[in-house]
This record gives C-alpha cells, structure tokens and sequence, in this order.
C-alpha cells in the first residue's frame, strides 16, 4: 500500500463570482520537502495557498491530510491541521507590539494578568532563535520596515510548530543577511520533518531550496519538476510561455548634466551625509540592507518627509519640498515599496488608482474628464500587460499582487515625471514583466528621464542600472561603476567590508 | 492539462452586479414599505405626502454632508447642534436685518462651523469623533447662550421658505434634491470628489499620489457645516418658530441614512444617490409608524431593528460576489 502523504491537493477548482481562476490543480507534498511554486503575475499561485491557509473556500476539488479528506472552512481549521501561511501581503496589527502581534492567543500569565516581561523574552527567544535578531519586541509593528515586518508575520506562523508552512513570497522584501536567515531557518524545518510550499519569482531562490518545483499559469499547474532537471531559462519560458531573449537592455551612454543632486542631506535617525546626483537619462540603482536607509531617503527627496540637514538641486537650483505635492510640481515621481499602505486605494477601480496622480489634470468642464481618463489608462494597462486586460473596471484589490505592483508603477508612467525614484518596483513582478518594467525605464531614461532604482535585488540593481550607490547604516558607503561590477562588491560595502 | 485562459470579461459585469446589489437592497426596502404604505388610507392624502416630503428635508441635508465626511474616514456628531444655532440666529437676526441677509447669515455660521471642525481634523490631527463632540456640546451651548428661550418672528415672510410649493412639491424637497443632485456630481464626478472618496480608502496613497489630504477633509467638513446651517434655516422657517434645544441626535439619523444607503464608517464607500434612499426609508419608517399609531417608544425600538435588518440584506448581497 502506498504510504499517505502529508498533504494533497486534488482536482482543486476555484471560481470568484462565476469566473474561474483555478482549473483543476493538483498538489502533492511530504514531510521534509520544500515545495517551490512559480509562475507569472495572476498565475493563480495565491488563490491556491489561500485555499490551503482556509482563507477561501474552493468551488470543487479535495484537500487530504495525512490521507484524511479535510476541508478548512476558516483560518482557524487550518490551524488545526498545522498548516501556517504568510501571506503575500502584510496582515499585522500595526498599533501592536512586535510582541503582542506574535503571542496573541497565548501570552504568559502571571497570577491571571499577562507577564508582559516574560513575553518580550519569549518573543526574543523566538526571533533570535530563528535568526532575525534585529528586530525589538517591544517597538510598534507598524513603525517597522516592511523587511522587519515580513519576518515578524514568518516568526508569528511559527509560534504554533506547524507541520506545513506556506510562505507567499516571503523574499521580495528581504535581502543579504536576512535572506540567508530565511534559507537557513528553511533548511532547518525541512530537517525537522516539516513541509515548506515557497512561492517566488526569484528563481535563483527556488531553485536552490526546492525538492520539487510546480510551474503554474493560467489557474493550472503545466509543470512539476525538481531542480536538478531544469534551469532558470526553462523555467522562465514555461512560465511566460516564451523565450526572453534579453533580460536587462543594453546600457545606454547618460549625460553628465545633474538632474537631482542633494547636498549633505540628512534626516535624524534615519541617514545622514547624503551627497548624491542623478543624471539626466541615467538609471542609478541604490542598494542597501534592511535598515540602510534607503526607503527613507527616498521620502525625502519626495518631500513627504522633511530633512534635517542639507538640501536638494534640481537643475542647479535648490528646492525646498514642503509636501509630496511640491515635489511632483518639480517632476519627481515615487513608486513606494508599501504597495499597500502607500500605493494602492485598494476598494477604487484600477482606473481611478491609475488615474489618481492625473485626476485634476484630465478635467472638462470641471468635472473629471472620464473619456480620456479611461483612454489614458487603458493605454497604460495594455503597455505594462495589467491582467486581466479589462481590469480598468475592478476594484484594484481583486488583482493578483504582481498586477496590483504594476497598476502602482503605470500611475506614474502617467504622470511624466522627469525624476523617477522607483522603490523595489519590481517586487512580486514575474520575470516577464520585469523585462517590460526594465526596458521602460530604459526608455525612460534615454528620453532624458533620471531615474533612482531602490532594490534589494543585487542581480537587478546591477543589471538594470548604469551605476550603483550602496548604503549602510544611514550613509552612502561606496559608489560602483554597474558595467563590470559584482555581486559581491555591493555586498561587501553593504556590510562595510569592502576592500 | 488544458491551458483555459483566466482572464475572462465577465469580471466587468460582476462589479456592475455587485454595485445594483446594493441599490437592489434599498429598493426593496422602499417597496415593502411602500406596499404598507397604501395599506393604510391615511398615507395616500395629499397632507401626508406634502408633510412627508417635508419632514425628510432635514435628515436629507444633514446625510448628504454626514456622506462626505464618512467617505473621509471621519464623522460629524455636530449637525445637531449646528441645526438649532443656525435656526436660533436666523430668528434673532431677523427682526433686525433683511430676512434673506439673515437666512445667509444663518448658513454662513454653519460653514464656519464646518470650517473649525475641518481644521481641528485636518490640521492638527484630532480625531474626527473627538472633535465634533466637543463641537457638538460647544455650538449647543452657543444657541443656548444666543437666546434661552425660543425666538418666534412675527414677520410672516419667515415661514415663506418651509412652506412655499412648487407644484405638488414642497420648496425646502427640492432644494433637498437639488443639493443631492449636484452634491452627487460632486462626489463622483469631480476631481475634488474623487479625492475625497479616495482619502477615505487610504490617505496616505492619495498624500503620496500629490493630493492635499487636508484640503479635502477641510473641504468635506466645511460641506457639513454649510449642509447643517442650511438644515436649521429651513427647519426655522418651516415649523415657524426656532429653538436652541432643537435637533438633538439629528447626527444619529443622519448617518443611519448613510449606513442604510451602504456607505461604510471606515471610508471611501458610499454613494449620493444611495443615500438618498437611505434618507428615503428614513422617513418613510417614521411616517408609518406615525400612521399606524406605534407608541413613540416603541417606534425608537424599531426604528433600530429595521436599521439592522436594512444592513444585514446589504451584506448578504455583498457576500454572494
Ligand atoms: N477576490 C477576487 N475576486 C476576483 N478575482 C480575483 C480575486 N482574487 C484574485 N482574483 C483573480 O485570480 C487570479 C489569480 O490571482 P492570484 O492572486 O492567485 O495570482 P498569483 O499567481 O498569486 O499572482 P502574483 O504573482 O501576481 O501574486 C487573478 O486573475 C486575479 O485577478
Ligand atoms: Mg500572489
């Protein structure tokens, strides 16, 4: 008789309202195996864990735990049977502590009332333990980076020991050494018999840590494989159906004329001596770890918040930025890299997201000039592929998160902008459109746009980029030439180790 | 396996379904009433109607202002209070200045209001709640301090407003709808509007986007205020008499009118014409029970259980998309 494995997903069908997004999917996975799935942006990868996770029930299809047919009908039934998902989108309480956002449920108790010490040791044991120890129990969630907060919601899906562990791309946001915590934390719940579904869109990752690789697209799983069959370049034209033949374009010649510069520019706490300039039709990239300073630098330079120290030039002259609206009126644009708490208005149509830095610019009479709103955005939903392709009408909610990345980035390209500072932008974007997105702003920059490219992504920031800044601990601790450099000299600038 | 395409255009007319959902829910409300209405033979007198239209021109004006404060993510617990002090000047000033000077006076001082309360919510961050119950007890007490008593102008030109016809139709209605209909074109039609609406579904996406967050929320309390201070100059005018204890827990009706109507407390749901049935059924409860004679107690207890009933139907039909 064949032994029943931990989890199998049979036949699985899902339909939202009478569309069906999931068309029969089958997963199978045992103790110990890390399951790596892959596919393009709305491949249905989510839509599949959230079944799993009993976050949303399927309209056909079998579920069996250890051979027992089950049906998680909420979150908490999931639980039950030890399954723990990290969702691709952050779910902590932001008013609450580190702390209590990992123990809710189940604090110490001394004498009936909760041991508030006893937890924040807990809680330290827990992340050091895991080997994410930069993190203080005791500080608010919501004031953490949005790294920080990605390991916070894996530390608290493993508070319970689950026996199955779904991680919804749980690297997009980390990086260097927190990235080598998750692998190694991976590792060591594979030894302990737990299983580990993985979805990414860095294929490097998967193919590194995955007993077995799912290719998904179009709501169903075209292939199963495991790594030491396949390789990136297959995986990739499973995925988009094609070959790429070229992932970043060929390196444009920048001009010398400063579009931004910033002189000694400095916030308290957050960076310091910040002397940079980005040039007309440059592509400079910035790197740094979690923490480097780079996420607020770039608030910075788009006036939502203000500097303490220093200035900034545009076009040699200084600028004071009061509010975000000034910055704009000067040309600067800023995908942030919280698509959620800062890029989307998540109940608005896709056209009314898209529409939002231009709303009271496209105006007839007054009122908002719908016809071309509507040109305009469909426009942009066709260029950077937004699926599905009528998506202009459906609250941007409802699309997968790499669509969702994309809708953020085409309210931008809308705007024009002459400085375009792009924060991780292509976080959870499948590989295809990460093409798209790169030879954009190739195009961008060779129509004389200056464009910062935030990444945590070294191959990215690299490749995509004519020159590279890397930050550590608030300041810019080395400048590299892209053409020619390494991986390896980012990194080591990046934790200060450099030659 | 079979490659079938997930993108599929019937999403589109999903959202256009989930969207008459939500009407469906209000205008079955009003039929059901509607049919209890011609149950009874006092609701079909041509007094009734005329006092029915009347009587919702109050909640009406106030909902739509609550509306765009909602949409915010805020509240406006001062409308109550804005009513009686707006009526209660009105009054007093009338013996002295030209009654239309007055009646603007009266309604500039609910702008005012509006304006205050906007700038302590958006300015200095307090939280909406907060502030316009201060403002709620503050402005109270301004009408109580203006004048203790109620003020009763002789000039018959001051009920002119809250009962001159046009037609079958009460002035003071169609003032109501006008402000309806061009306060819905506001709201989903003007870029002021829409940023409105998108403030409340996250204002920190509209901040980044470029768009003044305050001056929207300046703005959408200040349309409150004007909404409130119109309300207590017709209210004045139509019952003849104004007082500086009238209009408590106004704020209630009003924003159970947006609530029926489907606009969510948290923000950036909700929309005018749906408020407008809200405001509708409104009324229409109050005016049945009225007929039916339900003691006055009892109508309250009602009132509320069919506000619960009104939501629960939204819900279900929110669920099965
Ligand atoms: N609540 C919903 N209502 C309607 N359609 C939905 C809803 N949630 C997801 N979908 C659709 O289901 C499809 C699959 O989405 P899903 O989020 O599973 O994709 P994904 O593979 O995780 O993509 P990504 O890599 O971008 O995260 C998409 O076409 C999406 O628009
Ligand atoms: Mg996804």
């Amino acid at each position: 008789m064949r032994r029943t494995k931990l989890l199998e997903l049979k036949a699985v069908h899902k339909a939202y309202a009478g569309v069906e997004v999931l068309h029969g999917v089958d997963l199978t996975g045992d103790r110990g195996e890390v399951i790596g799935v892959v596919g393009a942006n709305g491949a249905g990868k989510s839509t599949l864990i959230k079944i799993l996770a009993g976050a949303e029930t399927m309209t056909a299809g079998e579920l069996l735990i250890d051979g027992t047919q089950t049906r998680p009908g909420s979150p908490h039934d999931a639980h039950q049977h030890g399954i723990r998902t990290v969702y691709q989108e952050l779910t902590l309480a932001p008013e609450l502590t580190v702390t209590e956002n990992l123990l809710l449920g189940r604090f110490p108790r001394k004498r009936g009332l909760i041991d508030w010490r006893a937890a924040h040791e807990q809680t330290k044991t827990l992340l050091d333990d895991i080997g994410f120890t930069s993190i203080n129990p005791r500080q608010k969630a919501g004031r953490l980076s949005v790294a920080k907060q990605q390991m916070v919601e894996i530390a608290k899906a493993l508070v319970a020991k689950p026996r199955v562990l779904v991680l919804d791309e749980p690297s997009a946001v980390l990086a260097g050494s927190d990235l080598d915590a998750l692998f190694a934390l991976i590792r060591r719940l594979q030894q302990q018999d737990t299983l580990v579904i993985y979805i990414s869109h860095r294929l490097v990752e998967v193919l590194e840590l995955a007993t077995q690789i799912v290719v998904m697209k179009d709501g169903a799983v075209i292939a199963t494989t495991i790594p030491a069959q396949t390789d990136e370049d297959e995986l990739i034209r499973l995925m988009a159906g094609r070959r790429l033949e070229q992932i970043y374009p060929d390196r444009r010649a920048a001009t010398d004329q400063p579009a931004l510069v910033t002189k000694n520019l400095a916030r308290d706490n957050e960076f310091r001596d910040v002397d940079l300039t980005i040039h007309k039709g440059e592509i400079l990239g910035l790197f740094g770890l979690v923490g480097s300073g780079r996420t607020e630098l770039a608030h910075c330079l788009f006036g939502a918040t203000r500097p303490d120290h220093g200035w900034i030039e545009l076009g040699g002259t200084p600028h004071t930025f009061k509010t975000p609206q000034d910055a704009i009126a000067a040309g600067l644009a800023l995908v942030t890299e919280d698509r959620k708490g800062s890029g989307i208005v998540p109940d608005l149509t896709v056209r009314e997201n898209v529409a939002l830095t231009t709303l009271y610019a496209t105006t007839r009479g007054g009122l908002v000039d719908q016809k071309a709103q509507r040109t305009a955005v469909q426009a942009m939903v066709d260029r950077l592929d937004i699926r599905p392709a009528h998506c202009a009408t459906m609250p941007v909610v409802r699309l997968s998160g790499g669509n969702q990345q994309k809708a953020v980035l085409a309210k931008w390209l809308l705007k024009k902008p002459r400085v375009l500072i792009l924060d991780e932008p292509t976080r959870g974007v499948d590989m295809a459109t990460r093409v798209a997105i790169y030879r954009m702003v190739d195009e961008l920059a060779r129509s004389g746009v200056a464009v910062l490219l935030i990444s945590s992504d070294l191959t990215e920031v690299l490749g995509a980029t004519d020159r590279v800044l890397v930050m550590r601990e608030g300041r810019i601790a080395g400048e590299l030439r892209s053409e020619g450099a390494t991986e390896d000299q980012v990194l080591a600038y990046s934790i200060g180790r450099a030659a | 396996m079979t490659l079938t395409k997930v993108d599929n255009p019937t999403t589109e007319a999903r959202s256009a379904t989930t969207f008459s959902l939500g009407h469906a829910a209000i205008g079955l409300v009003v039929l059901v009433l509607a049919i209890a209405a011609v149950t009874t033979d006092a609701f079909l007198t041509q007094t009734n109607l005329t006092n029915l239209l009347k009587q919702m021109v109050t909640t009406g004006l106030l909902a739509y202002g609550m509306l765009v404060v909602i949409l915010t993510g805020g509240i406006d617990l001062s409308v109550g209070s804005v009513v009686a002090f707006a009526g209660i000047l009105t009054a007093g000033l009338s013996s002295g200045l030209p009654l239309p000077v007055a009646m603007l006076v009266g309604i500039a001082s609910g702008v005012l209001f509006g304006l205050v309360n906007g700038t302590l919510v958006a300015r200095f961050e307090l939280a909406p709640f907060v502030v316009t119950l201060a403002a709620l007890t503050t402005i109270r007490g301004l009408a109580f301090v203006y004048s203790d008593v109620p003020i009763a102008p002789e000039d018959e030109s001051f009920f002119w407003l809250g009962s001159a016809m046009l037609g079958p139709i009460p002035l003071t209605t169609v003032i109501m709808l006008a402000v309806f209909l061009v306060g819905g074109v506001f709201l989903h039609r003007t870029p002021a509007g829409r940023s409105i609406v998108a403030i409340g579904g996250n204002a920190e996406t509209v901040r980044l986007a470029g768009i003044s967050v305050r001056k929207h929320v300046l703005l959408a309390y200040t349309i409150s205020g004007f909404c409130a201070g119109l309300a207590g100059v017709i209210l004045a005018s139509r019952v003849g008499i104004a007082q500086p204890s009238v209009g408590v827990a106004f704020e209630l009706d009003a924003i159970a009118a947006c609530v029926i109507g489907g606009a969510s407390l948290a923000g950036g749901k909700g929309s005018a014409a749906a408020t407008l049935g809200g405001v509708l059924v409104l009324a229409l409860i109050n005016n049945l029970l009225n007929l039916y004679n339900v003691q006055s107690f009892w109508q309250q207890v009602l009132k509320g259980l069919i506000i619960i009933a009104v939501i629960l139907v939204h819900r279900a039909s929110r669920r099965r998309t």
